[in-house]
């Protein structure tokens, strides 16, 4: 009897295959994409051809990528090989799910090869090609992440530019995009000019499904996101989890600031979003903007244990409370969530966040954590260990392949409600060992 | 309006701790700024737990040939928007085109050179759209969707300059098959038995059909890679086999793409049974995770004989995460998974109560759920509507995939239920959704056939009726009136 807990994603591992001539965003989509299905619970690896090639070969120039020069070309099909051998590796002994095989893949020729490669091990592949013909983005995107790459470490901004645009015309000999009569059983999504358009071609399964509505939600358009707890509450002063309390008076006063600082950001067009919470709620309202009450942004729920100090769950609860440590992650509070829950609530918010702009979310620990580990790539061990302090804002500015963070500080005194990881996490410590790292409280 | 116990008003309330306050609405269990004694008329949305899908009424307009489609996708979208919390409705020429003409001849009227008819037709489409005007701006509707072949650039030019003037936002969904057996498939399906050929044979209505959409071909110009490029929209080949998707603008046209790209129109079966009868039900207590009486065994094993009997092919078998429902498909020898979002609605401070103990504990909230029975929100628990922005991934994942079997519960399956029969908010609460009963429910033309199967186990009545008297002032036999027998 199989019993499966929401594993239906897909049968086979997936093959990504990525398609695009240099500088059209295939690594920053390889990574963005990686990053959201390993949030949501599918492991996945992005397998980089470059890297690949700069451990046999130390770069000198573009004379490398020329066509006709047939030494390169060897080590170039010898480092495809090698990915696509590790590529085998992750999916048999590392129990990956999706790879995502980022090169340029230009040319029918290596298509044809890599699908016969998926369809011999029983892989499905899933094409996403780049297409882009606008100068001023892949200018932006050659001054971004190219002229800092390991190739050009040693040469200046201009050079480096130059080089790489003549790069660019040696791929442009050989490039065949993906055809709408040749490959129209192969399954695919063709993005066009950063998103303006797309072309969906046979997708297979609920992943390749849900892969296409990701990609057609992420834009590059320069914007920040702003997470925030509530200000201190009631019962976050009496050391209590869950409830629904009120803002203490720091609480409001936190408030009041975060209100002064976002004013002082002359952010435009902000959204705020809050929890269906009364604690973000009244947070929200000093800031003076209109918000938008999001009831998957409520804070986990403890079940039983909701409205206890953790003092109170090792008195009634101590085997839970030592389960708990055992697993942060997966654990869940008898009638109550787990982390793993959260972020399957969050999944729609954060499909929201990626649509909009700039954006301030006004929410809880542990849902401020989930999302935290979604923007900058936490591992699920990571997550619910994450250090998200009342009266703090983070600002998070997407750059490069990556997230620029800013904590921001209010200087408004508040309780510290973080709980490490304590020691000894067996069923059978003593109280002292499991009360060992609870926060201060009134 | 009453207020519950968290909003107590106090008279000495300053002005800058009465910015502090906040109120929780009784139904909805909403926190809002408290706004003084004389109570709060807040808008839907401040409140509503459904963030803002856009800001500008929406106008979708379906383009394609006859018998592609146009409207088993309009319908199709229009149950899921309303599903989904949007006002949302169709809006079909042929319909106008109907009462205007009142009885069709045949084919000729819609050839390119009939200038009688060219009239007829325009009017017909001034007049859908004038009535698109007052669904936006009198009836909250937020999305309308304009059912026409819409195949000639002039006419699509007419409709943005229309839809700009009025602030609507427009996105086109054009249907392009060149497929001979799929589209002689929707003839018989569906234009044979249309109000056009009432009076005519099998074999007359599909050759006029043909000739009808031969009138169409001369002057259908497809959306233009090209000269559309600043449009919005999604092209549909071959029933899904491929899209184009152009400038989605927002989030409900994100989620319109999402949706279409989502559903086929393979035949299957979609199945629906609650657990068997289980211990908490037999004591008429509402909730909690009980396991299943011996006649819910009963019902769960006669469930799996019934389902082998069906030989379906390639079955799914969904269950939640609740014990009743997995004693339920263990019996039935199939893998099963299990889904979170499938447990039952979360009835907070009210789990394991007996009705009788809900009117005498909590006797407002129980008049309020009488009320509002969509949107009550249990105290520390969930609403209808909270269970379906819950199940809308079970939903999606429901369109994705082919034979499936459902077992869930009573709140949620009338979820499910509503969503498949195009039920409304206020119908979904009352659906009847009896224990050791499967609905079998198959695609067929523009909705659904639903076969009720008893399997013939005996078993408690979960079903309350809504009672005559809904007020808070009500006294207890009022209250309980509805309630079902039990233990």
């Amino acid at each position: 009897m199989i019993i499966m807990q929401n594993t239906f994603f897909t049968n086979s591992p997936t093959l990504i295959v990525m398609v695009g001539l240099p500088a059209r965003g295939k690594t920053y989509i390889s990574k963005k994409l990686t990053r959201y299905l390993n949030w949501i619970g599918v492991p996945t690896k992005v397998f980089n051809l470059g890297q690949y090639r700069r451990e046999v070969q130390s770069y000198k120039s573009f004379e490398f990528f020329r066509p006709d020069n047939e030494e390169a070309m060897q080590i170039r099909k010898a480092c495809a090989s090698n990915a696509l051998k590790d590529v085998v590796i992750y999916f048999s002994k590392e129990h990956g799910q999706v790879a995502v095989f980022d090169a340029t893949n230009t040319t029918r020729e290596r298509r044809v090869s890599i699908v016969s490669f998926a369809k011999e091990k029983g892989y499905k592949v899933f094409f996403v090609e780049s297409i882009c013909d606008d100068p001023d983005i892949i200018a932006q995107n050659i001054a971004d992440v190219k002229v800092s790459s390991p190739d050009y470490l040693n040469c200046d901004k201009e050079e480096a530019l130059a080089d790489f645009l003549k790069r660019i015309e040696c791929y442009k000999q050989t490039y065949v995009p993906l055809d709408d009569e040749k490959d129209r059983r192969l399954s695919y999504i063709k993005i066009f000019n950063v998103g303006s358009r797309y072309l969906v071609n046979c997708v297979q399964d609920h992943i390749q499904s849900r892969i296409v509505y990701y990609l057609m939600n992420i834009h590059v358009t320069p914007r920040s996101i702003y997470l925030s707890r509530h200000g201190e509450s009631n019962m976050n002063l009496l050391g209590r989890i869950g409830g629904d309390s009120g803002l203490s008076p720091r609480g409001h006063k936190y408030a009041t600031a975060l209100g002064t600082f976002i004013k002082s950001q002359h952010i435009k067009d902000l959204k705020v979003w809050t929890s269906h919470m009364k604690r973000t709620i009244q947070t929200a309202e000093h800031l003076g903007i209109p918000y938008e009450q999001w009831k998957a942004l409520n804070e986990i729920d403890a079940g039983v244990c909701e409205e206890m100090t953790y003092e109170e769950i090792q008195d009634n609860h101590p085997e839970e409370f030592a389960l708990r440590d055992q697993d942060k992650y997966r654990y869940r509070y008898p009638k109550g969530e787990s982390y793993e829950d959260l972020v399957h609530r969050l999944e729609p918010v954060i499909m929201e966040l990626e649509r909009q702009e700039n954006v301030l979310v006004v929410c809880h620990q542990a849902v401020m954590r989930c999302l935290l580990a979604y923007l900058l790539d936490k591992t699920a061990d990571e997550l619910p260990y994450l250090k998200c302090p009342l009266h703090t804002a983070l600002k998070l500015t997407p750059v490069a392949y990556g997230c620029k963070v800013e904590h921001v500080f209010l200087n408004i005194e508040a309780v510290n409600t973080h709980r490490e990881r304590p020691g000894n996490v067996d069923v059978s410590r003593d109280p002292e060992e499991a009360l060992k790292t609870i926060p201060d409280h009134f």
